[in-house]
């Protein structure tokens, strides 16, 4: 068995020929894998050149050909005792003008910049005006389904609610009753210097059924389902179901759109209010390990200390968020064009828009709240 | 000089050309998937320097039998050699090594969407030669470009700017890139036009007779059946039923075969090419034409 052939670079040497003409004489295997040296060292070489000699290449394939014919073009030079193969390949190779550009050309700074700009100025308009449309299309299909129950799209909609809602209890239950645990912790360790302690009660169930249950749910929602209805959608989009959708007279606001934004807003009220509950129930686990204050004196406690409106103020605002989340995955999702990176792109659209947006509605909510007098 | 440098730096080592008469070689092939047994002791070999066309009813596994020469599915049992070197059992480094050797047209062209055709074509060479500088790299995706049948200007276009038939072309410019020995094409004419379909053919066999490659090639086409192949593969009941010319296969008296090749279509396919045969032969150097009407009749 011989050993792997170490591997052979070609090469070249010049000559003065008869008349004092340059001869350029390649030598070695003329071929993809052994030209990246001599290509570098051919480009450097300045000329003139009268011929360029093949006969001692061993090899050639149509990078071979390829350079040997652009020196020879570049030089205005002759090919000279080239094998028939040699002489096929040049012919087939030296078709290309080997100017065309590689990428579409590049603007300069100054003119991307603007450009740049602009683009983003339309289309945040073209956006703002998808965006109504969409809306538009939504309740003029809600409004077709009041009219025609019968058309409404019960399997889609229990399917999305077991993907929202039941397949998430899992990860929203862990993640607030680790956030339950944290805030009843680090109020505890703050409201002890005034000998608060036991206001952490207060502390953890007010804030776990206002903010934070339907918050932290909002966010976990939006990245599970939100980026979900974007990815889905937007694949249908890109494999043309959704105009197959079309064709065949289904709508895909009603047979997608609906059953995904109607499942989500119904369901977040009451994810946002199981992880609320999980969340009190991690504060009066820690509390009863490190606060002395017992597991169910603290769930008795939770009763007297927040009142009835807490609940309400959580459970009003879930149904918004859940609505912007499938809004948001929907829109975008639906606005696929063109490839696979427009997929990712309008995922991560999708989260980023609907977890931002969650969180300014929030901020109103909290201005509106205080101010009905449920502070 | 600085080639053994390079080598040092951990290039790959390069393999002479293959040279012996059989580059794919497969035998006792069985692929299954769960319960459903694609291929039981399936065997082909392909000649060097032919082009050969399989064929096969619907989910025979005609993909399967090249994603499994490729090295894309993992077979239960058999052996599968390519250019002499064995990918059942090849490790890793012989792997990379053979995969610089072959080029593949998949179905639908599965060009990398967010790269224009040229950087599609330099990818492979990028990944395999590093020390190409930029500027021949953009040469060598130019000349690629044209060869493939492309004009020029589609060199900076994306994939999404491009329409089915160009795809393809674009595709095969990608699977040129590397002047492989071996060129597998799956279903190369499906989609196309007849016109494009015949062009795309013709393509097929002069870039085979220029380039000195062997083609494995997957289609359902008959034109492309009598136009271009040399011997055709017949799939059936699990493994290659018949090898050989299409008289020769005609011969046989099997009954899928003489269904596939005597239906309307294999006819009117047979027809088209006896028609196109007779003026070319009245011609004497003229080249062979072949009839774009007698497709898909």
């Amino acid at each position: 068995m011989n050993p792997p052939p170490m591997r052979e670079w070609a090469d070249f040497t010049t000559e003065t020929g008869e008349g004092g003409a340059t001869v350029v004489a390649l030598s070695g295997p003329l071929t993809v894998s052994s030209i990246g040296p001599v290509d570098r060292k051919l480009r450097a070489f300045a000329g003139p050149v009268a011929r360029v000699d093949l006969s001692e290449v061993s090899a050639i394939d149509t990078v071979g050909a390829w350079t040997a014919w652009r020196v020879a073009r570049d030089h205005d030079a002759e090919i000279t005792g080239a094998s028939d193969e040699a002489l096929r390949l040049i012919a087939a190779v030296s078709k290309s003008r080997g100017t065309a550009d590689i990428a579409p050309p590049r603007p300069d700074l100054v003119e991307r910049v603007p450009e740049r700009v602009g683009d983003l100025v339309i289309g945040w308009g073209r956006g703002s005006v998808g965006i109504t449309a969409f809306l538009g299309a939504m309740l003029i299909s809600s409004w077709y389904l009041i009219r025609h129950p019968s058309k409404f799209r019960g399997k889609a909609f229990v399917r999305q609610v077991e993907l929202v809602a039941v397949s998430a209890l899992g990860i929203i239950g862990l993640m607030s009753f680790l956030v339950g645990i944290v805030i009843a912790q680090q109020g505890a360790v703050q409201l002890r210097q005034f000998g608060a302690e036991i206001y952490t009660i207060n502390l953890t169930g007010r804030l776990a059924l206002r903010e934070l249950g339907v918050l932290m749910t909002a966010i976990m929602v939006a990245g599970r389902s939100g980026s979900a209805f974007a990815a889905q959608i937007g694949t249908m989009k890109l494999t043309e179901e959704v105009d197959a959708m079309r064709t065949i007279g289904v709508s895909p606001i009603e047979a997608l759109v609906i059953p995904r934004v109607l499942a989500a807003a119904i369901m977040m009220p009451f994810l946002g209010f199981y992880a609320a509950v999980i969340a009190i129930i991690g504060g009066a686990f820690l509390s009863n390990f490190t606060l002395e204050i017992p597991f169910l004196t603290f769930l008795a406690r939770i009763q007297e200390v927040v009142p009835m409106y807490d609940i309400w103020v959580g459970l009003v605002k879930a149904p918004f968020f859940g609505l912007i989340i499938a809004l948001a995955g929907c829109y975008q999702g639906m606005q696929v064009k063109a490839n696979a990176e427009e997929v990712g792109l309008r995922t991560t659209m999708a989260v980023v828009q609907a977890i931002f947006m969650v969180i300014v509605l929030d901020a109103f909510f909290a201005v509106f709240f205080t101010n009905v007098g449920w502070g | 000089m600085s080639g053994a440098a390079l080598d040092e730096a951990g290039l790959p080592e390069i393999a002479e050309h293959y040279t012996g008469a059989h580059p794919i070689v497969v035998e006792g092939l069985r692929n299954s998937f769960g319960d459903h047994v694609i291929h039981e002791g399936l065997s082909l070999t392909v000649n060097r320097g032919e082009i050969i066309g399989v064929v096969g009813g619907s989910g025979t596994g005609k993909s399967v039998l090249m994603r499994s020469i490729i090295g894309l599915q993992i077979p239960d049992e058999g052996s599968i050699e390519v250019l002499g070197r064995s990918m059942t059992d090849a490790q890793d480094d012989d792997d990379i090594d053979i995969r610089s050797r072959w080029g593949v047209l998949f179905q639908g062209g599965a060009l990398f969407s967010t790269l224009t055709v040229a950087e599609n074509v330099e990818v492979p060479l990028k990944e395999f030669y590093p020390e190409i500088d930029d500027e021949l790299l953009h040469e060598i995706a130019r000349y690629k470009v044209i060869l493939s049948g492309l004009p020029e200007e589609a060199a900076s276009k994306y994939p999404a700017e491009l329409s089915g038939g160009m795809k393809k072309r674009a595709g095969l410019a990608r699977a040129l890139a590397l002047d492989p020995e071996l060129l597998f094409l799956d279903e190369p004419t499906a989609g196309l036009d007849p016109i494009g379909a015949a062009a795309f053919d013709r393509l097929t066999k002069e870039l085979q007779e220029t380039l000195g490659l062997t083609v494995f090639l997957i289609t359902h086409d008959l034109d492309t059946l009598h136009e271009i192949c040399d011997r055709v593969a017949v799939i059936a009941e699990r493994k290659v039923i018949a090898v050989g010319t299409i008289p020769e296969l005609l011969a046989l008296d099997h009954p899928w075969i003489q269904e596939y090749f005597n239906g309307p279509r294999g006819r009117a396919a047979q027809f088209s090419q006896e028609s196109s045969r007779a003026p070319a032969n009245s011609q004497p150097g003229g080249k062979t034409m072949d009839n774009p009407a007698g497709r898909g009749a």
